[in-house]
């Protein structure tokens, strides 16, 4: 079908051609964090459900929520979350009709990215600090 | 000469209009709300062990957060992945991966449902 083309821009959007660009990656990361927070909506039901069955049950759960593999999932659910919930910001301005702008749109990404990695971390910190995520299990 | 039904209705041949569209944002804002409340409320609760967070889950302020957040978490994510779905598989596996993704998101809420009635009605 395309040779009927002799222009040879591409047809269409493909990841391989285009430059990569940071509203392209804001899009991409949007998809990919609602899909691996589909995933975290089962470890968030395991979890109440885990509450439900009594004490040995949940102690079972954190067990496993703190162990380094337990945790380095539940880093990267807070990272999507936050990244999710703070694009998801964007879209629902864009909704409104606001915020199309070339300049707009790449800054916008820009820092939703960034306060998505701050959030994460500070997060984290507070979970650490103080409040100790480990004595979750009790 | 008359209009046909379904073009007044505008609802093409999915037989269904903007109803995603407008639920898919509306169960976003709810949770633009309820996330940041729970985490707040989650971090808080760290320290207090099993018991506290049971007896959180099982308050009445605790119980409702949930389960209006698990319900608008539950409704955006079965939306959500069937557009994703929709954009990249096509034929029966559509169908069947759809269908999976109804029933899980399903099984899923009643999960959920079933852990709060249980931490606070089950005695």
């Amino acid at each position: 079908m395309g040779s009927q083309f002799s222009d040879p821009r591409p047809l269409s959007p493909f990841t391989t051609i285009w430059r990569w660009h940071i509203t392209m990656v804001a899009s991409i990361l949007h998809r990919l964090s609602g899909v691996a927070l589909y995933g975290g909506a089962f470890v968030f039901t395991a979890w109440l459900v885990a509450a439900a069955m009594g004490q040995t049950v949940y102690g079972r759960f954190t067990a496993l929520a703190g162990s380094v593999p337990g945790l380095v999932v539940l880093f990267g659910l807070t990272l999507a979350l936050c990244f999710h919930l703070l694009n998801g910001v964007r879209h629902l301005v864009w909704d409104s009709g606001a915020g199309y702008e070339k300049q707009t749109a790449e800054r916008s990404a820009w820092a939703v990215l960034v306060l998505a990695l701050l959030l994460t971390v500070a997060i984290w910190a507070a979970a650490y600090s103080g409040l100790g995520l480990l004595n979750l299990g009790g | 000469m008359r209009t046909a039904f379904k073009i007044v209705t505008g609802l093409g041949p999915a037989h269904d209009g903007v109803g995603h569209f407008v639920r898919q944002r509306v169960t976003a804002l709810v949770l633009l709300v309820l996330v940041p409340l729970f985490l707040f409320q989650f971090l808080a609760s760290l320290n207090t062990g099993y018991g506290g967070v049971v007896a959180w889950l099982g308050s009445p302020f605790g119980a409702l957060l949930t389960l209006v957040l698990v319900s608008a978490m539950i409704a955006h994510m079965r939306i959500g992945l069937r557009v994703v779905i929709e954009d990249y598989v096509s034929g029966g596996a559509r169908r069947l991966l759809l269908l999976l993704n109804a029933l899980t998101t399903l099984a899923l809420w009643l999960a959920a449902v079933y852990a709060l009635v249980k931490i606070n009605f089950g005695g």
